[in-house]
Protein backbone atom coordinates (compact mmCIF):
# COMPACT_ATOMS: atom_id res chain seq x y z
CA UNK A 1 0.00 0.00 0.00
CA UNK A 2 1.39 3.60 -1.02
CA UNK A 3 1.94 5.94 2.23
CA UNK A 4 -0.05 8.92 2.19
CA UNK A 5 2.07 11.76 1.25
CA UNK A 6 0.86 15.01 2.44
CA UNK A 7 0.62 17.76 -0.40
CA UNK A 8 1.74 20.53 -1.44
CA UNK A 9 5.49 18.91 -1.14
CA UNK A 10 8.09 21.80 -0.21
CA UNK A 11 11.11 20.85 -2.81
CA UNK A 12 12.30 24.70 -2.73
CA UNK A 13 14.82 24.58 -0.35
CA UNK A 14 17.28 26.61 -2.25
CA UNK A 15 15.24 29.93 -2.04
CA UNK A 16 14.22 29.16 1.53
CA UNK A 17 13.69 26.15 4.55
CA UNK A 18 11.46 25.95 7.09
CA UNK A 19 13.04 26.29 11.15
CA UNK A 20 14.40 22.97 12.23
CA UNK A 21 12.21 22.26 15.55
CA UNK A 22 15.69 22.05 17.52
CA UNK A 23 16.60 25.09 15.83
CA UNK A 24 13.30 27.02 17.26
CA UNK A 25 13.70 25.81 20.39
CA UNK A 26 17.47 26.99 21.01
CA UNK A 27 15.82 30.37 20.35
CA UNK A 28 12.95 30.50 22.32
CA UNK A 29 14.37 31.47 25.47
CA UNK A 30 16.12 34.43 24.10
CA UNK A 31 12.55 35.97 22.48
CA UNK A 32 10.77 35.40 26.12
CA UNK A 33 12.99 35.47 29.32
CA UNK A 34 16.66 36.12 27.78
CA UNK A 35 15.71 39.46 25.76
CA UNK A 36 19.18 41.09 26.87
CA UNK A 37 20.43 43.73 24.37
CA UNK A 38 23.90 41.89 23.90
CA UNK A 39 25.62 45.37 24.20
CA UNK A 40 24.49 46.06 27.85
CA UNK A 41 27.44 45.53 29.73
CA UNK A 42 26.39 46.30 32.55
CA UNK A 43 23.79 43.81 33.91
CA UNK A 44 23.05 39.68 33.77
CA UNK A 45 20.82 40.18 30.69
CA UNK A 46 22.98 42.17 28.50
CA UNK A 47 25.85 39.26 29.80
CA UNK A 48 23.59 36.05 29.10
CA UNK A 49 22.70 37.89 25.59
CA UNK A 50 26.66 38.22 24.81
CA UNK A 51 27.68 34.43 25.94
CA UNK A 52 24.35 33.34 23.53
CA UNK A 53 26.14 35.03 20.23
CA UNK A 54 29.61 34.20 21.25
CA UNK A 55 28.77 30.46 21.39
CA UNK A 56 26.92 31.07 18.13
CA UNK A 57 30.02 32.66 16.64
CA UNK A 58 31.88 29.42 17.75
CA UNK A 59 29.20 26.96 15.89
CA UNK A 60 29.87 29.08 12.40
CA UNK A 61 33.05 29.67 13.09
CA UNK A 62 33.70 25.84 12.97
CA UNK A 63 31.57 24.76 9.99
CA UNK A 64 34.23 26.20 7.89
CA UNK A 65 37.36 25.86 10.01
CA UNK A 66 37.25 29.59 11.06
CA UNK A 67 38.48 31.41 14.61
CA UNK A 68 35.00 32.71 16.10
CA UNK A 69 36.52 36.18 16.07
CA UNK A 70 36.44 36.33 12.61
CA UNK A 71 32.90 35.86 12.25
CA UNK A 72 30.65 39.13 11.79
CA UNK A 73 26.62 39.12 12.01
CA UNK A 74 24.55 40.69 9.22
CA UNK A 75 20.71 40.55 8.45
CA UNK A 76 21.05 37.84 5.35
CA UNK A 77 23.67 36.84 2.67
CA UNK A 78 22.42 39.92 0.79
CA UNK A 79 23.54 42.31 3.43
CA UNK A 80 26.87 40.13 3.68
CA UNK A 81 27.62 40.56 -0.42
CA UNK A 82 27.03 44.03 0.19
CA UNK A 83 29.39 44.56 3.13
CA UNK A 84 32.38 42.61 1.60
CA UNK A 85 32.10 43.81 -2.07
CA UNK A 86 31.45 47.66 -0.78
CA UNK A 87 33.69 47.24 2.03
CA UNK A 88 36.54 45.87 0.54
CA UNK A 89 36.72 48.54 -2.47
CA UNK A 90 36.45 51.58 -0.38
CA UNK A 91 38.86 50.42 2.28
CA UNK A 92 41.37 49.09 -0.23
CA UNK A 93 40.95 52.02 -2.71
CA UNK A 94 44.35 53.78 -2.73
CA UNK A 95 45.95 50.29 -3.89
CA UNK A 96 43.42 49.56 -6.85
CA UNK A 97 40.04 49.23 -7.92
CA UNK A 98 39.35 46.17 -10.03
CA UNK A 99 37.02 43.46 -9.08
CA UNK A 100 36.61 40.47 -10.60
CA UNK A 101 33.32 38.57 -10.76
CA UNK A 102 31.34 36.07 -12.42
CA UNK A 103 27.96 35.87 -14.44
CA UNK A 104 26.00 33.58 -12.62
CA UNK A 105 26.78 35.18 -8.99
CA UNK A 106 23.63 36.18 -7.24
CA UNK A 107 22.38 39.58 -7.93
CA UNK A 108 23.56 40.62 -4.57
CA UNK A 109 27.25 40.32 -5.74
CA UNK A 110 25.98 40.87 -9.07
CA UNK A 111 24.33 44.34 -8.66
CA UNK A 112 26.83 45.19 -5.66
CA UNK A 113 29.42 45.71 -8.49
CA UNK A 114 27.65 46.87 -11.51
CA UNK A 115 26.40 49.76 -8.19
CA UNK A 116 30.48 50.26 -7.83
CA UNK A 117 31.26 50.30 -11.29
CA UNK A 118 28.85 53.36 -12.04
CA UNK A 119 31.31 54.43 -9.80
CA UNK A 120 34.32 54.12 -11.41
CA UNK A 121 35.25 50.75 -10.51
CA UNK A 122 36.25 48.44 -13.50
CA UNK A 123 34.60 45.25 -12.83
CA UNK A 124 35.65 41.71 -15.09
CA UNK A 125 32.33 39.42 -15.07
CA UNK A 126 33.49 36.45 -16.28
CA UNK A 127 32.14 33.88 -18.61
CA UNK A 128 31.33 30.69 -17.30
CA UNK A 129 31.43 26.82 -19.64
CA UNK A 130 28.34 24.91 -20.38
CA UNK A 131 28.46 23.48 -16.78
CA UNK A 132 28.09 26.86 -15.32
CA UNK A 133 32.04 26.36 -13.77
CA UNK A 134 34.59 29.41 -14.26
CA UNK A 135 38.34 28.29 -14.07
CA UNK A 136 41.26 29.51 -12.13
CA UNK A 137 42.68 29.99 -15.38
CA UNK A 138 39.82 32.54 -16.30
CA UNK A 139 40.59 34.60 -12.81
CA UNK A 140 44.03 34.51 -13.44
CA UNK A 141 44.12 35.52 -16.86
CA UNK A 142 41.70 38.39 -15.87
CA UNK A 143 43.96 40.08 -13.29
CA UNK A 144 45.69 43.42 -13.26
CA UNK A 145 47.71 45.34 -11.05
CA UNK A 146 44.75 46.84 -10.07
CA UNK A 147 43.02 44.28 -9.35
CA UNK A 148 42.20 44.16 -5.04
CA UNK A 149 39.18 41.56 -4.69
CA UNK A 150 37.75 38.51 -6.89
CA UNK A 151 33.94 37.48 -5.88
CA UNK A 152 33.42 33.81 -6.89
CA UNK A 153 30.49 32.05 -4.98
CA UNK A 154 30.97 28.14 -3.75
CA UNK A 155 27.75 27.04 -5.35
CA UNK A 156 25.06 28.21 -7.33
CA UNK A 157 21.54 28.19 -6.23
CA UNK A 158 19.71 28.06 -9.49
CA UNK A 159 22.48 24.85 -10.63
CA UNK A 160 24.02 23.49 -7.73
CA UNK A 161 27.34 23.84 -9.40
CA UNK A 162 30.10 24.13 -7.21
CA UNK A 163 32.76 26.11 -8.30
CA UNK A 164 36.93 25.37 -7.85
CA UNK A 165 36.83 27.41 -5.07
CA UNK A 166 40.44 25.98 -3.45
CA UNK A 167 42.03 26.63 -6.45
CA UNK A 168 40.81 30.23 -7.32
CA UNK A 169 41.54 31.05 -3.46
CA UNK A 170 45.44 29.36 -4.02
CA UNK A 171 45.81 31.94 -7.06
CA UNK A 172 44.67 34.55 -4.91
CA UNK A 173 47.26 34.04 -2.15
CA UNK A 174 49.75 34.07 -4.82
CA UNK A 175 48.83 37.51 -6.45
CA UNK A 176 48.03 38.86 -2.81
CA UNK A 177 44.17 39.35 -4.09
CA UNK A 178 41.36 39.05 -1.44
CA UNK A 179 39.20 36.12 -1.66
CA UNK A 180 35.35 36.40 -1.31
CA UNK A 181 33.43 33.53 -1.62
CA UNK A 182 29.32 34.00 -1.51
CA UNK A 183 28.34 30.65 0.34
CA UNK A 184 25.08 30.98 0.88
CA UNK A 185 24.22 27.23 -0.63
CA UNK A 186 27.10 25.70 0.18
CA UNK A 187 27.36 26.42 3.72
CA UNK A 188 26.50 23.64 5.79
CA UNK A 189 25.92 21.74 2.48
CA UNK A 190 29.77 20.55 1.66
CA UNK A 191 32.85 20.35 3.74
CA UNK A 192 34.36 24.52 3.39
CA UNK A 193 37.37 25.53 5.08
CA UNK A 194 38.42 28.88 4.61
CA UNK A 195 42.11 27.92 4.97
CA UNK A 196 42.37 25.10 2.58
CA UNK A 197 40.10 27.31 0.82
CA UNK A 198 42.33 30.31 0.98
CA UNK A 199 39.01 32.35 0.95
CA UNK A 200 39.23 35.97 2.93
CA UNK A 201 35.90 36.89 3.25
CA UNK A 202 32.52 34.50 3.26
CA UNK A 203 29.30 35.06 3.09
CA UNK A 204 26.73 32.52 5.12
CA UNK A 205 23.01 33.06 5.31
CA UNK A 206 20.33 31.30 8.20
CA UNK A 207 17.46 30.44 6.60
CA UNK A 208 19.00 27.80 3.67
CA UNK A 209 20.15 25.98 6.53
CA UNK A 210 16.94 25.39 8.56
CA UNK A 211 17.92 28.58 10.65
CA UNK A 212 15.84 31.88 10.50
CA UNK A 213 15.03 34.72 8.36
CA UNK A 214 16.92 37.81 8.61
CA UNK A 215 20.10 36.62 9.77
CA UNK A 216 23.32 35.68 8.48
CA UNK A 217 26.94 36.03 8.69
CA UNK A 218 30.33 37.65 6.99
CA UNK A 219 33.76 35.84 7.86
CA UNK A 220 36.60 38.61 7.65
CA UNK A 221 40.03 36.29 8.08
CA UNK A 222 41.66 38.54 10.69
CA UNK A 223 45.52 36.74 10.00
CA UNK A 224 47.39 36.25 6.92
CA UNK A 225 46.23 38.63 6.06
CA UNK A 226 44.00 40.77 8.13
CA UNK A 227 41.31 42.09 6.44
CA UNK A 228 40.02 45.39 6.75
CA UNK A 229 37.08 46.81 5.58
CA UNK A 230 35.15 49.88 5.60
CA UNK A 231 31.16 49.79 7.72
CA UNK A 232 28.50 50.40 5.38
CA UNK A 233 26.03 50.16 8.70
CA UNK A 234 26.93 53.32 10.29
CA UNK A 235 26.06 53.71 14.54
CA UNK A 236 27.52 52.15 18.19
CA UNK A 237 30.53 50.47 16.38
CA UNK A 238 28.76 46.80 17.23
CA UNK A 239 31.24 44.16 15.60
CA UNK A 240 34.21 45.48 15.29
CA UNK A 241 32.92 48.73 13.73
CA UNK A 242 32.17 46.72 10.61
CA UNK A 243 28.21 46.44 11.59
CA UNK A 244 26.40 48.65 14.08
CA UNK A 245 23.30 47.65 15.12
CA UNK A 246 21.93 46.34 18.15
CA UNK A 247 22.38 42.40 17.42
CA UNK A 248 19.80 40.26 16.54
CA UNK A 249 19.88 37.75 19.67
CA UNK A 250 17.01 34.74 19.06
CA UNK A 251 18.49 34.92 14.99
CA UNK A 252 22.23 34.65 15.71
CA UNK A 253 21.09 32.06 18.62
CA UNK A 254 19.09 30.25 15.59
CA UNK A 255 21.98 30.47 13.32
CA UNK A 256 24.42 28.92 15.41
CA UNK A 257 22.10 26.26 16.35
CA UNK A 258 21.73 25.40 12.82
CA UNK A 259 24.94 25.42 11.93
CA UNK A 260 26.05 23.25 14.46
CA UNK A 261 23.50 20.55 13.11
CA UNK A 262 24.30 20.94 9.60
CA UNK A 263 27.78 20.77 10.53
CA UNK A 264 26.93 17.30 12.66
CA UNK A 265 24.70 15.41 10.03
CA UNK A 266 26.76 16.22 6.44
CA UNK A 267 28.03 13.55 5.39
CA UNK A 268 24.84 11.54 6.36
CA UNK A 269 22.41 14.20 5.08
CA UNK A 270 24.34 14.85 1.80
CA UNK A 271 24.17 11.27 0.93
CA UNK A 272 20.92 11.08 1.96
CA UNK A 273 19.92 13.70 -0.14
CA UNK A 274 21.70 13.25 -3.18
CA UNK A 275 20.63 9.63 -3.41
CA UNK A 276 16.95 11.23 -3.17
CA UNK A 277 17.75 13.78 -6.01
CA UNK A 278 19.43 10.96 -8.17
CA UNK A 279 16.00 9.00 -7.63
CA UNK A 280 13.53 12.12 -8.79
CA UNK A 281 16.19 12.37 -12.09
CA UNK A 282 15.90 8.88 -12.76
CA UNK A 283 12.25 8.26 -12.28
CA UNK A 284 11.67 11.44 -14.50
CA UNK A 285 13.91 10.32 -17.45
CA UNK A 286 12.95 6.81 -17.13
CA UNK A 287 9.42 7.76 -18.56
CA UNK A 288 9.78 11.40 -20.47
CA UNK A 289 12.38 11.93 -23.06
CA UNK A 290 13.74 15.47 -24.06
CA UNK A 291 15.08 16.44 -20.35
CA UNK A 292 17.94 18.60 -20.11
CA UNK A 293 20.39 18.62 -17.03
CA UNK A 294 21.12 22.18 -16.29
CA UNK A 295 24.31 21.95 -14.44
CA UNK A 296 27.15 20.21 -13.92
CA UNK A 297 26.62 16.27 -13.65
CA UNK A 298 28.83 15.77 -10.77
CA UNK A 299 30.40 18.73 -9.20
CA UNK A 300 26.91 20.03 -7.75
CA UNK A 301 25.11 20.33 -4.51
CA UNK A 302 23.28 17.18 -3.34
CA UNK A 303 20.41 18.83 -3.28
CA UNK A 304 19.85 20.46 -6.25
CA UNK A 305 18.17 19.39 -9.74
CA UNK A 306 17.29 21.77 -12.54
CA UNK A 307 15.79 20.13 -15.78
CA UNK A 308 14.47 21.56 -18.65
CA UNK A 309 11.31 19.85 -20.91
CA UNK A 310 11.91 20.48 -23.88
CA UNK A 311 8.92 21.36 -25.77
CA UNK A 312 7.11 22.88 -22.42
CA UNK A 313 6.90 25.99 -20.50
CA UNK A 314 8.16 26.07 -17.32
CA UNK A 315 5.53 28.16 -15.71
CA UNK A 316 2.51 26.22 -17.11
CA UNK A 317 4.22 23.08 -15.98
CA UNK A 318 4.39 24.03 -12.50
CA UNK A 319 0.35 24.98 -12.91
CA UNK A 320 0.05 21.17 -13.67
CA UNK A 321 1.75 20.08 -10.76
CA UNK A 322 0.25 22.56 -8.77
CA UNK A 323 0.87 20.32 -5.49
CA UNK A 324 4.98 20.87 -5.92
CA UNK A 325 6.52 23.40 -4.81
CA UNK A 326 9.43 24.28 -7.35
CA UNK A 327 10.41 27.00 -8.88
CA UNK A 328 11.30 27.97 -12.68
CA UNK A 329 13.88 29.43 -14.80
CA UNK A 330 11.16 30.79 -17.04
CA UNK A 331 10.51 34.42 -17.68
CA UNK A 332 6.74 34.10 -16.93
CA UNK A 333 7.81 33.67 -13.43
CA UNK A 334 9.78 37.20 -12.99
CA UNK A 335 8.60 40.31 -13.58
CA UNK A 336 11.37 40.76 -15.89
CA UNK A 337 9.76 38.35 -18.94
CA UNK A 338 13.46 37.50 -19.50
CA UNK A 339 14.33 33.86 -18.88
CA UNK A 340 16.96 33.12 -15.90
CA UNK A 341 20.68 34.90 -16.29
CA UNK A 342 21.95 31.78 -14.85
CA UNK A 343 20.80 29.46 -17.32
CA UNK A 344 21.90 32.14 -20.13
CA UNK A 345 25.10 32.34 -18.90
CA UNK A 346 25.95 28.66 -19.92
CA UNK A 347 24.54 29.12 -23.30
CA UNK A 348 21.12 27.56 -22.46
CA UNK A 349 18.83 28.13 -25.49
CA UNK A 350 16.32 30.40 -24.36
CA UNK A 351 13.63 28.26 -25.17
CA UNK A 352 14.98 25.56 -22.56
CA UNK A 353 15.66 28.57 -20.27
CA UNK A 354 11.38 29.08 -20.42
CA UNK A 355 11.10 25.25 -19.56
CA UNK A 356 13.57 24.93 -16.89
CA UNK A 357 12.49 23.81 -13.34
CA UNK A 358 14.74 23.81 -10.35
CA UNK A 359 13.86 20.86 -7.57
CA UNK A 360 15.53 21.80 -4.47
CA UNK A 361 15.49 19.18 -2.10
CA UNK A 362 15.97 19.36 1.81
CA UNK A 363 16.35 17.52 5.53
CA UNK A 364 12.56 16.97 5.50
CA UNK A 365 11.96 15.24 1.85
CA UNK A 366 11.10 11.83 2.00
CA UNK A 367 11.35 8.91 -0.79
CA UNK A 368 7.36 8.81 -1.30
CA UNK A 369 7.71 12.20 -1.91
CA UNK A 370 10.02 11.98 -4.28
CA UNK A 371 8.35 9.18 -6.09
CA UNK A 372 4.65 11.32 -6.27
CA UNK A 373 6.38 14.16 -7.91
CA UNK A 374 8.05 11.64 -10.44
CA UNK A 375 4.30 10.84 -10.90
CA UNK A 376 3.46 14.41 -11.14
CA UNK A 377 5.72 15.54 -12.98
CA UNK A 378 5.62 12.46 -15.85
CA UNK A 379 2.20 13.25 -16.45
CA UNK A 380 2.49 16.92 -16.23
CA UNK A 381 4.91 17.06 -19.25
CA UNK A 382 3.23 14.31 -20.80
CA UNK A 383 -0.10 16.21 -21.14
CA UNK A 384 1.46 19.70 -21.75
CA UNK A 385 3.37 18.04 -24.84
CA UNK A 386 -0.36 17.02 -26.24
CA UNK A 387 -0.88 20.85 -25.89
CA UNK A 388 2.80 21.85 -27.73
CA UNK A 389 3.03 22.62 -30.74
CA UNK A 390 6.18 22.50 -30.54
CA UNK A 391 6.07 18.70 -29.50
CA UNK A 392 3.91 18.45 -32.46
CA UNK A 393 6.71 20.18 -35.17
CA UNK A 394 9.27 17.98 -33.69
CA UNK A 395 7.27 14.76 -33.82
CA UNK A 396 6.73 16.17 -37.72
CA UNK A 397 10.36 16.11 -37.99
CA UNK A 398 10.92 19.63 -37.95
CA UNK A 399 13.75 21.32 -36.44
CA UNK A 400 12.74 24.00 -34.33
CA UNK A 401 15.54 26.33 -35.21
CA UNK A 402 14.81 25.86 -39.20
CA UNK A 403 11.64 27.28 -38.33
CA UNK A 404 11.09 31.45 -39.27
CA UNK A 405 8.97 32.88 -35.99
CA UNK A 406 6.97 35.43 -36.11
CA UNK A 407 8.02 37.23 -33.06
CA UNK B 1 0.67 34.52 -8.60
CA UNK B 2 -3.04 34.22 -7.64
CA UNK B 3 -4.46 32.90 -11.41
CA UNK B 4 -8.28 33.92 -12.15
CA UNK B 5 -11.11 31.09 -12.03
CA UNK B 6 -11.43 31.36 -15.16
CA UNK B 7 -7.73 31.09 -16.22
CA UNK B 8 -7.73 28.35 -14.00
CA UNK B 9 -10.67 26.70 -15.79
CA UNK B 10 -9.49 26.74 -19.43
CA UNK B 11 -6.02 25.79 -18.44
CA UNK B 12 -7.29 22.81 -16.38
CA UNK B 13 -9.89 21.76 -18.97
CA UNK B 14 -8.76 23.50 -22.26
CA UNK B 15 -10.98 23.63 -25.06
CA UNK B 16 -10.50 22.55 -28.51
CA UNK B 17 -6.97 21.18 -28.44
CA UNK B 18 -6.40 19.74 -30.95
CA UNK B 19 -5.15 20.37 -34.93
CA UNK B 20 -6.88 20.46 -37.99
CA UNK B 21 -5.33 19.53 -41.84
CA UNK B 22 -3.63 21.94 -42.67
CA UNK B 23 -3.30 21.61 -46.29
CA UNK B 24 -7.42 21.75 -46.42
CA UNK B 25 -8.44 24.79 -48.46
CA UNK B 26 -11.47 25.42 -46.18
CA UNK B 27 -8.42 25.45 -43.06
CA UNK B 28 -6.44 28.92 -41.71
CA UNK B 29 -3.69 28.14 -39.85
CA UNK B 30 -2.12 30.90 -37.70
CA UNK B 31 1.04 30.44 -35.99
CA UNK B 32 2.53 33.41 -33.84
CA UNK B 33 5.23 33.67 -30.96
CA UNK B 34 8.09 32.16 -31.00
CA UNK B 35 9.74 29.48 -28.53
CA UNK B 36 12.86 31.71 -27.49
CA UNK B 37 10.02 33.92 -26.50
CA UNK B 38 8.29 31.35 -24.36
CA UNK B 39 5.37 31.74 -26.10
CA UNK B 40 3.89 30.04 -29.37
CA UNK B 41 0.70 29.91 -30.12
CA UNK B 42 -1.09 27.42 -33.34
CA UNK B 43 -4.80 28.29 -34.12
CA UNK B 44 -6.91 26.76 -36.82
CA UNK B 45 -9.88 27.98 -37.99
CA UNK B 46 -12.21 25.73 -40.43
CA UNK B 47 -14.74 27.76 -42.44
CA UNK B 48 -17.65 26.22 -43.54
CA UNK B 49 -19.37 27.48 -46.85
CA UNK B 50 -21.59 30.13 -45.73
CA UNK B 51 -18.50 31.51 -43.95
CA UNK B 52 -19.10 30.45 -41.02
CA UNK B 53 -16.21 28.96 -38.81
CA UNK B 54 -17.58 25.69 -38.05
CA UNK B 55 -14.47 24.32 -36.33
CA UNK B 56 -11.30 25.75 -34.10
CA UNK B 57 -8.39 23.97 -32.55
CA UNK B 58 -5.14 25.43 -30.60
CA UNK B 59 -1.81 24.19 -29.39
CA UNK B 60 -0.21 26.58 -27.40
CA UNK B 61 3.64 26.28 -25.81
CA UNK B 62 3.26 28.74 -23.12
CA UNK B 63 2.24 29.73 -19.94
CA UNK B 64 -1.39 28.93 -18.07
CA UNK B 65 -2.88 32.47 -19.08
CA UNK B 66 -1.40 32.11 -22.73
CA UNK B 67 -2.94 28.65 -22.97
CA UNK B 68 -6.19 29.57 -21.52
CA UNK B 69 -6.04 32.81 -23.89
CA UNK B 70 -6.31 30.73 -26.94
CA UNK B 71 -8.57 28.16 -25.73
CA UNK B 72 -11.18 31.08 -25.05
CA UNK B 73 -10.35 32.32 -28.50
CA UNK B 74 -10.97 28.83 -30.00
CA UNK B 75 -14.35 28.70 -27.85
CA UNK B 76 -15.69 32.45 -29.30
CA UNK B 77 -14.37 31.68 -32.65
CA UNK B 78 -17.12 28.59 -33.49
CA UNK B 79 -19.96 29.65 -34.83
CA UNK B 80 -19.13 33.36 -36.12
CA UNK B 81 -18.94 34.50 -39.19
CA UNK B 82 -15.24 35.20 -40.70
CA UNK B 83 -15.63 39.03 -40.83
CA UNK B 84 -17.00 38.94 -37.27
CA UNK B 85 -14.02 36.91 -35.96
CA UNK B 86 -11.67 39.62 -37.40
CA UNK B 87 -13.36 42.40 -34.69
CA UNK B 88 -12.08 39.72 -31.57
CA UNK B 89 -9.68 42.03 -29.58
CA UNK B 90 -7.38 40.81 -26.96
CA UNK B 91 -9.17 43.38 -24.88
CA UNK B 92 -11.81 41.18 -24.89
CA UNK B 93 -10.05 38.18 -23.60
CA UNK B 94 -8.20 39.50 -21.25
CA UNK B 95 -11.23 41.20 -19.13
CA UNK B 96 -12.65 37.97 -19.39
CA UNK B 97 -9.79 36.34 -17.97
CA UNK B 98 -9.14 39.37 -16.02
CA UNK B 99 -5.73 38.57 -17.24
CA UNK B 100 -2.97 41.01 -14.83
CA UNK B 101 -1.12 43.34 -16.64
CA UNK B 102 2.33 41.16 -17.04
CA UNK B 103 0.55 38.73 -18.74
CA UNK B 104 -1.47 41.20 -21.22
CA UNK B 105 0.80 39.69 -23.47
CA UNK B 106 -0.83 36.35 -23.46
CA UNK B 107 -4.44 37.89 -24.96
CA UNK B 108 -2.44 39.92 -27.95
CA UNK B 109 -0.81 36.24 -28.74
CA UNK B 110 -3.99 34.96 -29.16
CA UNK B 111 -5.45 38.15 -31.04
CA UNK B 112 -2.65 37.78 -33.30
CA UNK B 113 -3.04 33.61 -33.66
CA UNK B 114 -6.92 34.01 -34.62
CA UNK B 115 -5.75 36.89 -37.19
CA UNK B 116 -3.10 35.32 -38.67
CA UNK B 117 -5.57 31.61 -39.26
CA UNK B 118 -8.35 34.07 -40.79
CA UNK B 119 -5.43 35.74 -42.94
CA UNK B 120 -4.10 32.26 -44.23
CA UNK B 121 -7.92 31.00 -44.80
CA UNK B 122 -8.33 34.27 -46.83
CA UNK B 123 -5.28 33.70 -48.95
CA UNK B 124 -5.92 30.50 -49.67
CA UNK B 125 -9.63 31.12 -51.08
CA UNK B 126 -8.22 33.80 -53.12
CA UNK B 127 -4.91 31.76 -54.56
CA UNK B 128 -7.95 28.85 -55.21
CA UNK B 129 -9.08 31.43 -58.07
CA UNK B 130 -11.69 32.36 -55.54
CA UNK B 131 -14.11 29.07 -56.10
CA UNK B 132 -16.04 27.25 -53.66
CA UNK B 133 -15.11 29.54 -51.05
CA UNK B 134 -18.36 31.03 -49.65
CA UNK B 135 -19.62 34.65 -49.50
CA UNK B 136 -16.26 36.18 -48.55
CA UNK B 137 -13.70 36.91 -51.32
CA UNK B 138 -10.57 38.20 -51.15
CA UNK B 139 -8.97 38.91 -54.57
CA UNK B 140 -5.93 40.29 -54.04
CA UNK B 141 -3.68 37.69 -55.87
CA UNK B 142 -0.43 39.49 -54.63
CA UNK B 143 -0.90 38.74 -51.60
CA UNK B 144 -1.55 35.63 -52.35
CA UNK B 145 1.72 34.61 -53.32
CA UNK B 146 3.49 36.86 -50.59
CA UNK B 147 1.35 34.25 -48.54
CA UNK B 148 2.52 31.26 -49.86
CA UNK B 149 5.79 32.19 -49.02
CA UNK B 150 5.05 33.02 -45.18
CA UNK B 151 3.02 30.21 -45.25
CA UNK B 152 5.95 27.55 -45.97
CA UNK B 153 8.18 29.47 -43.43
CA UNK B 154 5.11 28.42 -40.79
CA UNK B 155 5.13 25.08 -40.82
Amino acid sequence: MPVAVKTPIYMDNNATTPLDPRVLEAMMPYLTEKFGNAASRSHIFGWKAEEAVENARRQVAEVIGADAKDIVWTSGATESDNLAIKGIAEMYAEQGNHIITAATEHKAVLDTCHYLQSRGCPVTVLPVDEFGLVSAAQVAAAMTDKTVLVSIMAANNEIGTIHPVAEIGKLCKERGVLFHSDATQAFGKIPLSVEAMGIDLMSISGHKIYGPKGVGALYVRRKSPRVRLTGQMHGGGHERGMRSGTLNVPGIVGLGAAAEIAQRGMTEESGRISALRDRLHAGITAKTDHVRLNGHPTRRLPNTLNLSFAYVEGESLMMKFKDLAVSSGSACTSASLEPSYVLRALGVPDDLAHSSIRFSLGRFNTAEEIDLAIERVNAAVAELRQLSPLYELAQEGVSLKDVQWKK
Amino acid sequence: MAYSDKVLDHFNNPRNVGSLDKNDPTVGTGIVGAPECGDVMKLQIKVGDDGRIVDAKFKTFGCGSAIASSSLATEWLKGRNVDDATQLRNTDIASELSLPPVKIHCSVLAEDAVKAAIQDWKRKNAAAGGGGCGPVQVGVSAAGGAGAARDGKDK
